[in-house]
């Protein structure tokens, strides 16, 4: 059974249809990166799948190991180990980072009918993983991502993303607003979560991210559906002739 | 409606404190509360809370508790105690000296009830306890009625070791308390005092009438805590008169969670140059709760700075009024007067009313206001349930992080966490 399955995915958002029958199969252990032109749904799909509100479903199915994905709320999606990497990380002031990492923490691991972590515990899988990410630890007491870099911002998603330890990841646009370095230690975060029990949907518009994360499936989005798959040189395909041939091949 | 008003005092006269001029004081008090009546929507302060609508009546006064409720109000305090604390109980408006800390060791601080001085004849200033109100109609209202307080004096330059812990305790069902406090701060000296409102299991119905006349001599700091958590069907109104000296300072917080209705009324003048003012306070109301803060700031001396800082969180039919006025005085140069207001409406029926004023009669000063109200913000929602948190968790941690930001302004740990806890308790038994 695939983790994920989209299956002809029609989606509107007020009355004007983004996705027109978009269907994609990851298995578990797979990297699949989603490219495509801006205003090809690649955000929609992965908003869509994360249960953010604002987005109606008027056709297709979503199936999460087989379940009913689009019946779940967004808390019942994480808990049952769907990551969403934002390409904007809110910041929220008033609440320290530490407390929100924990209270998600726990509130995954009691919808899974998990015990909670001890604090030692806690801090000690907190204190491996910043390390890893280089992220300082006064930056963990401050409020969620306030006054944070925008690679901070995505450091912080990665080190949820290794905490939670989901089964699929998907990763909107991590490479916005990155430099090269931010870039390649955030990609580090990522590829060390590389698994066969986990698998990855990285959405991006560019290439470059690419070559720090190497796709193991790249599928072309335009227009609100997968236009073309294929393997990792067709993300180096894109790159030469760009996305105007898909383009047609949509209209 | 004066008739019935005036039945209301000769049934409490006999068992009021105090007689000759303070007798004479509560006549003179009573004529001016009769003259203006309960204030209502046509008075622009009390636009919003219109009491003839809202309150209809006062409820006779209450007796003094009985042995049971003293019992009941026993468990309470206890409940509320904050470690270390000098803890002064008033039980249905009545002190309790049973149920208080003995105070006759704490060094630099004179304690004496209301009830003692009115009624020490040898004093021939104890009539002025009932004044020092600007004379509006519940503050006379008060003056007349009065039945019992704290009368506190804190020596010049002692700094009291020992936070000050008064709680009203209410046990019954259906009558008023009325008390009246006066607290002195002498010069240098610096003070923590915490008032809290509570009331027993199976009071209800009940009206809290108080007032608090501080005076902070020069150079004198005040730590000034607010918690009220009345039944819910109970009603407070509060009248509260600070005056700084040169250079005093007073930090104040005022948490509402309770009350059917209630309005804190609060006047801080600048009488001495130099001195600073922050006024913190956070609204949380639900159901079909009214909670109004009305603050005058008023800025008689120069060079003095004053911080209002207000939160309401609104849920169902809860409405909060915020009415914040700065007064700046010809002559009052360099002010420093900010003052913002917040509220959080979490149901499309919640009402907060913003009233921010300006009057300024000097030309070298800053002053400004700030007013926002709106909903949760939906993105923050969003993330935090896409990270497993249920949408109840959710709005609690956003809503704690909102009021947080006034809850910050307490000095003390221990008291910031009170203020806290009283917070979450009220997330918690949302619906």
């Amino acid at each position: 059974m695939a983790l994920l399955e989209v299956k002809d995915l029609h989606v509107r958002v007020d009355d004007r249809e983004i996705l027109h029958g978009l269907s994609l199969r990851v298995n578990r252990g797979e990297v699949h990166a989603i490219m495509g032109p801006n205003g090809s749904g690649k955000s929609t799909l992965s908003h869509v799948i994360a249960g953010k509100p604002g987005y109606e479903v008027t056709e297709g199915q979503i199936l999460f190991e087989g379940e009913d994905l689009l019946e779940m709320e967004p808390n019942e999606r994480a808990a049952r180990g769907v990551f969403l990497a934002f390409q904007y990380p809110v910041e929220i002031p008033g609440v320290a980072t530490m407390n929100f990492l924990r209270t998600a923490l726990n509130a995954q691991r009691k919808a899974r009918g998990e015990s909670e972590l001890s604090t030692p515990d806690f801090l000690k899988k907190v204190r491996e993983v910043s390390a890893r990410l280089n992220i300082p630890q006064d930056m963990l007491r401050r409020g969620v991502n306030v006054g944070f870099s925008g690679g901070e911002k995505k450091r912080n998603e990665v080190l949820q993303m290794a905490l939670f330890e989901p089964s699929l990841c998907i990763l909107d646009e991590m490479d916005s607003g990155l430099d090269i370095d931010a870039l390649r230690v955030a990609a580090d975060g990522v590829n060390a979560l590389r698994s066969p029990e986990r698998a990855m949907v990285v959405i991006t518009h560019y290439q470059r991210l690419l070559n720090y994360i190497i796709p193991d499936v790249v599928h072309v989005m335009s227009k609100g559906r997968v236009v073309k798959s294929g393997g990792k040189d067709l993300a180096l395909e894109l790159e030469a002739s760009g996305y105007a041939q898909f383009e047609d091949a949509a209209a | 409606m004066p008739d019935d008003l005036y039945g209301l005092l000769t049934a409490a006269r006999d068992r009021l404190p105090g007689e000759g001029p303070v007798a004479r004081a509560r006549d003179d008090a009573f004529d001016a509360f009769v003259r203006q009546g309960l204030p209502h929507r046509r008075i622009e302060q009390w636009k919003y809370t219109d009491l003839r609508a809202k309150l209809r009546e006062i409820a006779p006064l209450a007796l003094g508790p009985t042995e049971a409720a003293l019992a009941t109000s026993a468990a309470v305090v206890k409940a509320v105690a904050i470690e270390g604390a000098l803890t002064l109980v008033l039980v249905d408006g009545a002190f309790q000296s049973a149920l208080s800390s003995n105070t006759s060791a704490a060094s630099g601080l004179k304690v004496r009830t209301l009830r003692d001085v009115l009624e020490n004849a040898a004093d021939p200033a104890r009539a002025e306890l009932l004044g020092g109100g600007t004379g509006e109609a519940m503050e006379q209202l008060n003056a007349a009625l009065a039945a019992d307080g704290l009368v506190l004096d804190v020596a010049d330059g002692s700094a009291l070791a020992s936070p000050i812990h008064l709680v009203h305790v209410a046990t019954r069902t259906g009558t008023s308390s009325v008390t009246r406090s006066v607290i002195t701060i002498g010069r240098g000296a610096t003070v923590t005092l915490v008032e809290q409102f509570v009331a027993a299991p199976g009071a209800s119905a009940y009206q809290s009438h108080d007032a608090v006349v501080v005076r902070l001599a020069d150079g004198a700091q005040l730590e000034h805590v607010r918690l009220l958590e009345e039944a819910l069907d109970a009603v407070n109104i509060t009248h509260a008169y600070f005056t700084l000296g040169a250079k005093a300072r007073l930090n104040t917080f005022n948490l509402t969670l309770g009350a059917a209705l209630s309005r804190y009324q609060g006047v801080v003048t600048f009488s001495g140059e130099g001195a600073e003012l922050a006024t913190n306070g956070v609204n949380l109301l639900g159901g079909q709760r009214h909670g109004d803060t009305t603050l005058l700031v008023d800025h008689q001396a120069p060079g003095c700075t004053s911080r209002e800082n207000f939160r309401s969180v609104l849920d169902q039919q809860g409405h909060s009024v915020f009415q914040g006025r700065i007064v700046v005085r010809p002559g009052a140069q360099q002010t420093d007067g900010k003052m913002m207001t917040r509220a959080l409406l979490l149901s499309d029926e919640a009402e907060i009313d913003n009233k921010p004023e300006l009057e300024i009669f000097a030309d070298d000063v800053s002053c400004g206001h700030g007013a926002t109200a709106g909903a949760l913000d939906e993105t923050l929602l969003f993330y935090l349930m896409a990270r497993g948190l249920p949408e109840p968790e959710a709005q609690a941690m956003l809503v704690e992080a909102f009021v947080g930001e006034a809850i910050e302004s307490i000095a003390s740990d221990e008291l910031r966490e009170t203020a806290a806890a009283a917070a979450r308790r009220w997330l918690a038994a949302r619906d």
